[in-house]
């Protein structure tokens, strides 16, 4: 029964439990007891497990089912148990963004996207593993340990949403919340080959998730199917007034879409596809180059046009996110001050409370954010802050002109597949790990990465669709008619043998 | 205005005055005063982890009613920033301010009827909390006391910074500045005023120059909050930086604060220490969209200004500019004063029991108008039975106006329930008159032999005969008559 029920996709979970086939309790309880088994000691995915609340809601959940409620209104995500990243707080369990300055912090309230996925009828299993702030590519700077790649657990899961990326994997939940700054969803969806989407920046309300750089903050979906994704997106987002930067659109039915479009069709013809030699980096590693090749070949076989675009400023993206980038975050953090947020030290006096506490930041962090300190000081900021979006500014034309002759444009989601623990440890190495995700949120658009291949070694890569601002819904159709007739085949990783 | 000094001094003020919104700048937390510590916080403006502020647009309206009130300009497209330093009232460690695009710049203000101050700017920003030092002797802020507790009530709280131009010259023009701003924000209903409650405070900053040469360095007071303070500061300012400068040493630019009980000032940090608020655009804000449309609207409907209102009492009420001063400045006096001249009594003797006896009542009572029972109608009513003839001043202003300001009620009742009334009937005074003589006849002889003066006698025996209510005229008129 077990295996039965954590095999299922999210939509068949949803299904099983609407017509009453399984319970919530019994979905949540397999998931739980296989998180149990596995996760600890071995992933570290989760940073905290909330049973009791999940088993809680799932019940409640049940109770309603059973009195005969409208199924609509048990919700978009009826009975489906999802992972929350550390960054997004969740009422009655603790939200620490992975670092040792929140540890113990307590969620005194529920972020927007947390309600809308209880609201939905989501079961929250618990809080998942980040990079520190998020702040990283390979869930190596988390306070809480890091946690390993499911495919391979000597390799990062990539980050920051790493323990998102790993759960989802792993199989411990068939929906995960992650955040994306840089890269953080896409990346780490494409190490352990799911189904990763950055919204448009403003689509999903970015209230009550901890911030880190708030121009380019995001949240979404990380699964193991695009309809998966295209659902929880379709749940997560939407127009909220206590977040200003938010954008007042339509809810969209993205299932519907791929319905009326691909799954009718069989087509991608009259999809205009572009492809940059600017998003081909001679850094990237053969098979992801075999494969992205691969998948321009898949898109041209499903119709679809392959149109050459440019975008020449987009080399100045990795530049440009870490002026703003740590800019934003240095004055974020600064509320953990030990005063009223964040561990606070024993000291004589204020000043010496301030330094003291300081040391409860890991190092990744305490480096942004003294190179975000710097970019704004008095005297650097024109230099620096301003020229940087300026910068962003010519970035984002780039990408409008590219769209003028296309609907997407697809890229390899990174240069090569999972790393190696310990195996980056110059930070400029790292950060060259988002050179490809990095232009998608200085622009702001929307971008999806999608397991397009496996390398030598069996570990996977992933493409990136990236879409017009607010076209989600092309992106949708496009990774869907990709992951059913590329003919990448679907692996799992090997779970089991860890235990 | 002032008094020939030495130096030229050099004045210029920030004042914040508090936006009179119900609910703070970026939340729904209320502005009340006098809550418990941390009643009115909320997630928001304690700066919990993931919070976004969302903006307060009465806060936008009234800022904006502020800039055309003072002759601003309104930028539409203003935004807002962070300015960041550590403090333990300040829960995100930035306030969210606005530095290079502020909602409003330029405008100007008079004071003393043709004294122009002009205006750099009007900002919106938030307050942040308080610290209460948890010791006897804490002079010295966080040092002196043992711990401090943070109370974030008015954390989040929407404020305006007016900054004036370095256009005052003296301690008198720059409280007349801050008195004449404080009535007109009032006036168009953006702030109370409350200078006791912290609802307007102000920063100065001064610096001295002889004549003809270039500014010197300033110095920046700190948080002055009240008009006696303003004058105190001003003064021993000058006393000190012109005592450093006929000593030939230098100024130091710097920020002092003020204190009350000494009356001097006291250096809070220099220049070389002042913090770099690292300002960047706020992120979690848009730039504001504010419709021409709004600010046309407010343009209209903006209520009469303070010195509008004293022109107006002066040409339509044909009453002292003084008296217009001091009747058009108060709300409660002016709505009395409005209101009695509308029941067709003289606008003239209505500013004089205002200026004169009511106000006199106020004072020693150190009261305001709305505080009595006096209301227009009975007011007028008083009046009015005076211009009649009915009673006279001094009836009024012994046996009446202080029974209407405490107790309320008729004027005309009274005067029947006291018997008040005047006597006018000739025959009846001439009866009197003849009365006093018959039983006073020394001083008729007084009289009659050339002693003028002694007729003033004869009156006041009249008025005490009739408990004060004969006509003075008629009394003099029958005298006159019968000591022929
Ligand atoms: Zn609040």
């Amino acid at each position: 029964m077990s295996n039965y029920i954590i095999n299922k996709s999210a939509l068949e979970l949803k299904e099983s439990f609407l017509s009453a086939e399984i319970s919530a309790e019994e979905i949540t309880k397999a998931f739980l007891e296989r998180i149990n088994q596995l996760d600890k000691g071995n992933i570290n995915s989760f940073i905290h497990i909330c049973d009791d609340l999940a088993i809680q809601k799932a019940k409640l959940l049940d109770s309603r089912l059973i009195k005969g409620e409208d199924k609509a209104k048990l919700g978009k995500l009826a009975g489906i148990p999802i992972g929350i990243k550390d960054l997004i707080n969740m009422m009655g369990a603790e939200t620490t963004a992975g670092s040792n300055i929140l540890k113990g912090h307590k969620s005194v309230y529920n972020a927007t996207v947390t309600h809308k996925a209880i609201s939905e009828g989501a079961v929250p299993l618990g809080k998942l593993n980040l990079d520190e702030f998020a702040m990283g590519s390979s869930n190596e700077t988390s306070a809480f340990g890091s946690c390993k790649n499911p495919w391979d657990v000597n390799r990062v899961p990539g980050g920051s949403s790493g323990g998102s990326a790993a759960a989802v994997a792993a199989k411990f939940c068939p929906l995960a919340y992650g955040t994306d700054t840089g890269g953080s969803i896409r990346q780490p969806a494409a190490y352990c080959g799911l189904v990763g989407m950055k919204p448009t920046y403003g689509k999903v309300s970015r209230y009550g998730i901890i911030a880190f750089a708030s121009s380019l903050d995001q949240a979404g979906p990380m699964t193991r199917t695009v309809k998966d994704n295209a659902l929880l997106l379709e749940a997560m987002s939407g127009y909220d007034p206590k977040d200003s930067t938010s954008i007042n659109t339509e809810t969209e039915n993205y299932l519907e879409y791929i319905k009326n479009n691909f799954e009718t069709k069989e087509s991608l013809e009259g999809t205009r596809i572009g492809v940059a030699k600017d998003f081909t980096p001679d850094s990237l590693d053969d098979d992801t180059k075999a494969a992205f090749e691969n998948a321009i070949k898949v898109y041209q076989d499903l119709g679809a046009e392959i149109v050459e675009v440019q975008l020449p400023k987009i080399k100045y993206s990795l530049a440009c996110y870490y002026i703003i980038a740590p800019a934003e975050a240095s004055s974020n953090l600064s509320r953990f001050d030990g005063i009223r947020f964040g561990t606070r030290a024993e000291a004589a006096n204020l000043d010496a409370v301030y330094k003291e506490s300081r040391h409860n930041f890991g190092e990744e962090v305490t480096r942004r954010i003294m190179l975000g300190t710097y970019a704004l000081s008095s005297g650097y900021y024109d230099a620096y802050y301003k020229k940087a979006q300026q910068a962003r500014r010519l970035i984002f034309e780039d990408f409008e002109n590219a769209f003028e002759t296309c609907d997407l444009i697809i890229s390899p989601t990174t240069p090569s597949p999972a790393f190696r623990f310990g195996e980056k440890s110059d930070p400029l190495e790292m950060y060259l790990s988002d050179v490809l995700t990095v232009p998608v949120n200085l622009a702001g658009l929307p971008g999806l990465s999608i397991n397009a291949g496996y390398d030598s070694e069996g570990m996977p890569i992933g493409l990136q669709i990236i879409g017009k601002a607010l076209d989600e819904k092309s992106i949708y159709n496009a990774a869907y008619a990709f992951e059913q007739k590329s003919g990448v085949e679907v692996r799992e990783p090997a779970l089991e043998a860890l235990v | 205005m002032a008094t020939k000094t030495k130096y030229k001094t050099v004045i210029g003020l920030e004042v914040h005055a508090q936006l009179k919104t119900a609910t703070k700048l970026f939340c729904k937390c209320s502005t009340k005063f006098g809550a418990k510590p941390n009643e009115n916080t909320c997630p928001v403006c304690m700066g919990y982890p993931g919070v976004l502020p969302v903006l307060n647009e009465q806060a936008v309206e009234f800022a904006i009613k502020a800039g055309l009130a003072l002759d601003c300009e309104i930028d539409p497209n203003c935004k807002f920033d962070r300015k960041q330093y550590f403090y333990p009232d300040l829960p995100k460690g930035y306030q969210i301010s606005q530095f290079d695009k502020p909602i409003c710049t330029g405008g100007k203000l008079t004071i003393f009827n043709d004294k122009v101050v002009n205006l750099e700017r009007i900002h919106m920003e938030e307050d942040a909390g308080k610290l209460v030092h948890a010791s006897e002797d804490a002079a010295d802020r966080l040092h002196g006391s043992d711990y401090s507790l943070v109370d974030l009530n008015r954390a989040g709280t929407p404020l305006i910074e007016i900054v004036s131009k370095p256009d005052m010259s003296s301690a008198e023009e720059a409280v007349a500045y801050v008195k004449e701003l404080r009535k007109i924000l009032m006036a168009i209903g953006v702030c109370d005023g409350n200078m006791q409650e912290g609802s307007l405070r102000c920063d100065i900053n001064i610096s001295l120059n002889l004549e003809g040469e270039p500014l010197g360095t300033r110095a920046e007071i700190k948080n002055v909050n009240s008009f006696r303070s303003i004058a105190r500061a001003i003064e021993y300012e000058y006393k000190r930086q012109s005592k450093l400068l006929d000593a030939g040493e230098k100024v130091v630019q710097e920020t002092r604060l003020f204190e009350e009980n000494s009356g001097k000032t006291f250096s809070m940090r220099s220049k070389e220490d002042s913090h770099d608020y690292r300002y960047f655009p706020e992120p979690d804000l848009v730039p504001l969209a504010i419709e021409e449309s709004l600010i046309n609207e407010l343009r209209e409907n903006q209520p009469e200004l303070p010195s509008q209102k004293r022109n107006r009492y002066v040409s339509e009420f044909v009453i002292p500019e003084e008296a217009a001063g001091i009747i058009a400045d108060d709300e409660g006096l002016a709505e009395i004063f409005e209101k009695a001249v509308a029941e067709g009594v003289s606008s003239t003797k209505l500013a004089n029991w205002i200026t004169g006896s009511i106000s006199a009542y106020l004072n020693t009572k150190e009261i305001s108008i709305k505080e009595t029972k006096l209301s227009a109608d009975s007011f007028a009513e008083m009046v009015k039975l005076i211009e009649e003839g009915t009673i006279s001043d001094n009836i009024a202003k012994n046996s009446i106006i202080e029974e209407l300001l405490e107790k309320g009620g008729s004027a005309k009742a009274i005067v029947e329930r006291d018997d008040l009334a005047q006597i006018t009937d000739p025959a009846q005074i001439e009866a009197i008159v003849q009365e006093v003589i018959d039983a006073n006849q020394k001083q008729v002889e007084q009289f009659r032999s050339g002693n003028q003066k002694i007729k003033g006698f004869f009156v006041g025996q009249v008025m005490k005969a009739t408990a004060g209510k004969a006509s003075p005229q008629l009394i003099n008129e029958s005298i006159s008559k019968l000591l022929k």
